[in-house]
């Protein structure tokens, strides 16, 4: 039948010119970012724009994107499209609800992933074993978990203190860790309001003030995906499959058996991210509590051209217009307007110089355009900054996805014996 | 005249004998009674017609799929492969004819990939490379991503990575189809370096010189049999080919010139650019109402996009496209076809049919816009279903009915069935590809039949095919494409195959 | 035995046999999460296998003549091989433009009701085309592009109602402006003395339904569009130009979820508020997966979850049991249908294969070289 086919994704041609970037790009990326967020401060006046309160909620705001979208890369560097990590998401608060409920804040931890990897199963099952076209299992593991939870919150939260049809009882903390003295001392540092000084000091700040160990944990889980992924067999065995099955059939890699394996790890991931909403963002299981979460996390991964670097970079931007919307975010994002524009007026320049006129002169009438719209208006409407991760991610597929190189053989579904 | 005992035995066990092996599919036997026996230190080619039963055969050797019946000895031993990892472990390697390469990785992580507890993934895995790459004289960079290398270098890396198992009997399946004739030469190089390694190398191909020219015994499969061993010494190109078929090669018979001087496809300058040099490169060509032109060439020298090009199925083609004074350079595909191009395209199963879709609806496909099919932007189910009935009359094509799925058909029934639609398309000029390509003997002489039938009656047409015979049997002209340019023009009344195929791998002189 | 029968036949019963599997699955599924938790199936299933009462019976028509809308929209997607998972965003923005036009009433009566239809068409049309022309001329996966388009459809029309909106008397609830009385599409009753009307909408998606139907079995529109998605190469030989077909079809099946919150919004809301029902689209999804993209079947598969929807609610009341359950049977669905039509595809083919190879042994000296491209399609 016509949609069990493969859904064909975008096909990046020959990349011309590709350079990989020399591995301190991370730092540098950071260090410019930093730069330019002092500078607009000093321009527009926006003080929320990297103060410690805005970091930590961007810490917050940005792992649980960060975790889907490792969900996502690890189930799509094997090969399987994973939309239902929204599901797996879903199944992973209520499994932080009801395990952390009962046994603890660890237990909900583990009750978060276990739950996720249940989402993972069926995927596994339905793409793996049964051939099921990748986006149809997506979407019934989608719907399956918002019943399920639903059904489940109302069986086992009914008549527990606070909890309810429809949320769990208050959670226990997982622990959070604070340097006291440094945290003073940086803050007052942060008060002095000096440029670039009074910033860094937010940053560090924002590290050591209240940091819940389940974020630390999940970045370590993105060095811990980098290293598997990229410099281990298994890694190289999972990423082939992703690659080319029948090349890696043809030398004797089990193909189904990774392909299973990193869908399971992929919903554990996308549980974690749940659970870290239900126990770390906020203070116990809702109904409804992702927010579509699980799709900004397969944006930013694909923002991030399918690797954990870029990833991070594409939650941390997600992340960050989230904490800005929401932290009376109309004139941050104001601001951010300003740089944006200043961007694309960069760009164009740099267009231009390189003889691409005609892309220069795109970037120039949107800069302009960007740059007009930032005199016209004083604040920017929530809406707007809530659809941002969107419509980048729109706007990247539709401008740069030569520069996108995603699995070869992502989203194709793969039978055993195809090799040859 | 060939005598299958004839072989000359090496001393010692041989290193692979396949005995009896058979393999069906549901409604078809792909393989019955196979039997081959093969020494170390020797080039052992297979030779057999496409759907011989080859690639089957090469897969239950690499244990992609297990045999239904018997045996595979390794160094004496009988064997069973549940998966290619259990044919490494024996020592075969084999090395696919779409090669088996992932492009976002690198030489050395392709190489490394399944034999990863070897030596690591690491730099003993990068040293062990380069000395393998350096003792058979590979070339090969481990560090390069294989998608910036090219057919040949990925065909080493393929030989590396059989060699990093350590193998000791490697399987080529095709590996000529894709070369161009220096790194033919290259190849037959290295292979013999192999043999003289007292490796032993089991060389498939349908490319009887080439064979001839390497082997050390040649094996013909047909029809999922094998019917002989010869020795290359013993017997012709051929003697070999009718070994292939099964009778005497029926050859097309040449008929008196039809002929006219009504111009009615111009082609001028038409360039379709690649990423490196132009896929189709400054072609003109003019055929005139009632002649056949040939195209002759190695396969993967432009034919397809040339086709393609004519067609306007390609973006970014320059040059002219002229169909009896239509110029048609700017239309789309489907004002062209409108315009009275018909189209066997090469692989009817993407190009020509809707496998899922009934014959009828076949029968539409390509013809949308036209009467009786549909009307007034309606489709006209009766008169789509009489006019496939008519066809499947005319021309001979076996079916229960209009109403099968194409799937459900053999691969010569598919093909009289496109034949006979586009010839119902009254085309002024038929673009015909391989058109007799994996369709049986019968099937073979009745298309055949068909575009002579259609000369006579006027039809001007663009014969591609790497049946040599078939070009000189039915061609008014030959012109040879090397690289996407026309180089050379024969006339086939005195031409062999022999001095087409010198002609074709750029060795030739032109005329 | 089974080759003896008219073929048709065959075709027929295994046609009916892949969704009744499904569905028997399905429910075996639930039955065992409900045996897990410790809830009372026989109660549960009793309860939603009851005939319905006049006024249940009202109310799963209405919810299945808007997933029955929302089932034909993805469905046309479905027939040329694309994804629409965008049908929740498309309906929301044409939903909105709908009320917005209709609320402001520049026409009299039912031209008034005619012109905000039209607009709704027109902006899901145009919505759904975006992702039609990022697919045709920039590659972007549709999946990608419509799910980022929903979430931006949330964001624009929350931020337009706000500009709109009007405080409707006694209620504090943002809305447009109320469709004038006269624009209105009135219900009428079924049975006797029920209190919910079913809605006059349902005739339009009868309609829509047919004209799927004849747009894709009859035009040589809809014969583009199935070669196309049945085999793309093979249309762009055909002289197809894909690209045009991907953003028609796109827009077409836009057009279509446009319709999807118009029975509500006509019928029973007469405005569009912030509490407009959505995450209908992905129920179309599965309703056109049940009903194998054909009219009557996915007309079939919208009764079915409108049925399933309905007959849950008093669960909570009765069995004690949270009427979401059905929420699992619904999704379950999607994979089981999936899976069986896949099995059932392949015997049905193996039949066919069977029969055409034992009809031509019967007729005529064997073609030896056997319908061998088919068997690569059985194990590759």
């Amino acid at each position: 039948m016509s949609v069990t086919q493969t859904v064909s994704r975008p096909k990046p041609g020959a990349a011309v010119g590709r350079r990989r970037l020399p591995r301190w790009w991370p730092l540098v990326l950071a260090a410019v970012i930093l730069l330019g967020l002092s500078v607009l401060r000093l321009v527009t006046g926006a003080d929320d724009l990297l103060s410690s309160g805005t970091v930590r909620a961007t810490l917050i705001a940005l792992v649980p994107i960060m975790l889907a979208g490792l969900g996502g890369l690890w189930s799509e560097r094997a090969g399987v499209v994973n939309i239902g990590l929204e599901g797996m998401m879903i199944l992973g608060t209520y499994g932080a609800g009801y395990f952390g409920y009962h046994y603890g804040a660890w237990a909900g931890v583990v009750g978060a992933i276990v739950l996720g990897m249940v989402g993972g199963l069926v995927h596994a099952i339905a793409t793996v074993i049964f051939g099921v076209d990748h986006i149809i299992s997506g979407v019934a593991i989608n719907i399956i978990a918002v019943g399920a939870v639903q059904y489940l919150a109302s069986r086992t939260f009914v008549g527990l203190p606070g909890g309810g049809q429809t949320q769990s009882p208050t959670l226990p903390d997982v622990q959070a860790i604070t340097i006291g003295p440094l945290s003073d001392a940086l803050g007052d540092l942060e008060g002095k309001d000096v440029f670039l000084v009074s910033e860094i000091a937010a940053v560090l700040r924002a590290l050591v003030t209240d940091l819940s160990l389940l974020v630390v944990l999940s970045l370590l889980l993105l060095v811990v995906t980098y290293v598997v992924l990229w410099r281990t067999s298994f890694g190289l065995r999972l990423r082939s499959v992703g690659e080319s099955p029948a090349a890696a059939e043809s030398v004797g890699v089990a193909v189904l058996r990774y392909k299973f394996a990193a869908v399971l790890i992929s919903g554990g991931l996308a549980g974690l991210a749940g659970g870290f909403l239900a126990m770390v963002a906020s203070s116990n299981f809702r109904d409804g509590q992702t927010g579509g979460r699980g799709y900004i996390g397969l944006a930013a991964m694909i923002f991030g051209n399918w690797r954990p670097s870029g990833l991070l970079t594409g939650s941390g931007l997600f992340g960050y217009t989230q904490t800005l919307g929401l932290r009376q975010g109309g004139s941050s994002v104001h601001a951010l307007l300003l740089a944006v524009a200043v961007l694309a007026l960069a760009l164009a320049a740099y267009q231009v110089y390189r003889r691409q006129a005609r892309l220069g002169v795109v970037l120039g009438v949107v800069g302009v355009a960007l740059l007009g719209l930032y005199l016209a208006i004083d604040e920017v409407p929530g809406d707007f900054t809530s659809m941002t991760p969107y419509v980048i991610t729109l706007l990247v597929l539709a401008f740069a996805s030569q520069r996108l190189r995603m699995p070869a053989a992502d989203g194709q579904i793969y039978r055993k014996g195809s090799a040859g | 005249m060939v005598d299958t005992s004839a072989v000359p035995q090496a001393s010692g066990v041989p290193v692979v004998r396949l005995r009896g092996i058979g393999k069906r599919f549901p409604g078809v036997i792909a393989n019955d009674d196979i039997n081959i026996t093969i020494d170390r230190g020797t080039i052992h080619a297979i030779v057999g017609e496409n759907g011989a039963g080859k690639s089957t055969l090469m897969k239950i050797l690499y244990g992609v799929q297990p045999p239904d019946s018997g045996t595979i000895e390794v160094d004496g031993q009988t064997v069973s492969f549940s998966s290619p990892a259990d044919a490494i472990k024996s020592g075969i390697g084999m090395v696919f004819q779409h090669f088996m390469l992932a492009d976002n990785l690198t030489v050395l992580e392709n190489v490394v990939l399944g034999a990863e507890s070897l030596h690591g993934i690491g730099a003993k895995a990068r040293a062990e490379i380069e000395r393998l790459s350096t003792a058979y004289g590979l070339g090969i960079e481990p560090d390069r991503l294989v998608e910036d290398l090219g057919v040949g270098a990925r065909q080493r890396v393929e030989i590396l990575k059989v060699l990093y198992r350590g193998a000791r009997v490697i399987v080529l399946d095709e590996p000529t189809a894709v070369l161009v004739p220096q790194e033919v030469d290259e190849l037959f190089a290295n292979l013999r370096e192999l043999k003289a390694e007292g490796l032993a190398v089991i060389f498939i191909s349908h490319k009887l010189d080439e064979v001839r020219s390497v082997a050390d015994t040649i094996t013909v499969v047909r029809r999922g049999t094998t019917v002989a061993s010869v020795s290359p010494a013993e017997v012709t190109s051929r003697q070999l080919a009718e070994l292939m078929v099964g009778s005497e090669l029926p050859t097309p018979s040449t008929e008196a010139s039809t002929v006219t001087d009504r111009v009615v496809l111009e082609v001028r300058d038409l360039t379709l650019a690649g990423e490196n040099r132009p896929l189709v490169d400054d072609v003109s060509l003019t055929i005139h109402a009632g002649e056949i032109l040939g195209i002759a060439g190695v396969e993967g020298n432009g034919q397809a996009e040339l086709v393609e090009s004519i067609l306007g199925m390609r973006a970014g083609v320059t040059g002219s496209v002229v169909l009896a004074g239509e110029d048609l350079s700017a239309a789309s595909t489907r004002v062209r076809r409108e315009s009275g191009i018909g189209y066997v395209p090469e692989d009817r199963h993407r190009h020509g049919l809707l496998l899922d879709a009934p014959l009828w609806e076949n029968r539409v496909l390509g013809h949308q816009t036209r009467a009786p099919l549909v009307r007034r932007g309606l489709i006209d189910r009766g008169a789509a279903r009489r006019d496939t009935e008519r066809i499947v009359e005319e021309y001979d094509v076996r079916t229960p009915g209009v109403g099968v799925l194409a799937r459900a058909l053999s691969g010569g029934n598919q093909q009289k069935l496109i034949v006979g639609r586009e010839m119902s398309g009254d085309p002024l000029v038929l673009i015909a590809s391989h058109p007799t390509r994996g369709v049986d003997v019968g099937a073979q002489a009745a298309i055949w039949d068909q575009i002579r039938t259609a000369r006579r009656n006027g039809l001007a047409v663009l014969l591609i095919s790497a049946d040599l015979d078939e070009l000189i049997g039915l061609s008014d002209r030959i012109e040879i494409i090397l690289r996407g340019r026309l180089v050379a023009s024969f006339d086939p009344d005195d031409v062999t195959p022999e001095t087409l195929g010198s002609a074709m791998t750029g060795a030739g002189g032109a005329e | 035995m089974i080759d003896r029968l008219d073929p048709r036949l065959v075709r027929l019963g295994l046609g009916i046999a892949a969704p009744v599997l499904a569905i028997v699955l399905a429910f075996a599924i639930t039955s065992l999460v409900l045996i897990v938790a410790g809830d009372p199936v026989g109660e549960v299933w009793s309860t939603i296998l009851s005939w319905p009462q006049p006024r249940n019976q009202a109310n799963i028509i209405n919810n299945a003549t808007v997933l029955y809308l929302s089932g034909i929209a993805v469905a046309i997607g479905f027939r040329m091989n694309l994804f629409n998972i965008g049908v929740d965003g498309q309906y929301r923005v044409a939903a909105f433009a709908a009320a917005a036009v209709a609320g402001e009433a520049w026409l009299p009566g039912y031209l008034n009701t005619l012109l905000a239809i039209a607009a709704a068409v027109l902006v899901g049309a145009a919505w759904a085309g975006i992702a039609g022309l990022l697919r045709a001329t920039r590659g972007v996966s549709e999946v990608i592009a419509t799910i980022m388009l929903n979430f931006i459809a949330t964001g624009l029309v929350a931020y337009l109602l706000r500009k709109v909106a009007v405080r409707s008397e006694g209620s504090n609830s943002l809305g447009t402006k109320q469709i004038p009385e006269g624009s209105r599409i009135p219900g009428f009753q079924i049975g006797d003395g029920a209190a919910t009307e079913v809605y006059g909408f349902l005739f339009v998606a009868v309609l829509v339904g047919a004209g799927y139907w004849f747009l894709l079995n009859r035009t040589r529109f809809g014969f583009d569009l199935r070669a196309t998605g049945r085999s793309n190469s093979a249309a762009v030989a055909s002289g197809i130009s894909v690209g045009r077909m991907t953003v028609g079809a796109m827009m077409i099946s836009g057009g279509v979820a446009a319709l999807v919150g118009l029975p509500i919004l006509f019928g029973d809301a007469y405005s569009y508020g912030s509490t407009f029902q959505s995450g209908l689209g992905f129920a179309g999804i599965a309703i056109a997966l049940l009903g194998r993209n054909h009219p009557i079947g996915i007309a079939l598969g919208a009764l079915l979850f409108a049925f399933l929807d309905e007959q849950s609610n008093p669960l909570q009341i009765i069995a004690d049991v949270s009427p979401d359950i059905v929420a699992i049977t619904q999704g379950v669905i999607v994979l089981t249908v999936v899976i069986s039509y896949e099995v059932v595809r392949r015997y049905g083919l193996r039949l066919e294969q069977a029969r055409v190879a034992a009809q031509l042994r019967a007729a005529a000296p064997v073609d030896p070289s056997g319908p061998t491209e088919s068997s690569k399609e059985v194990s590759a």
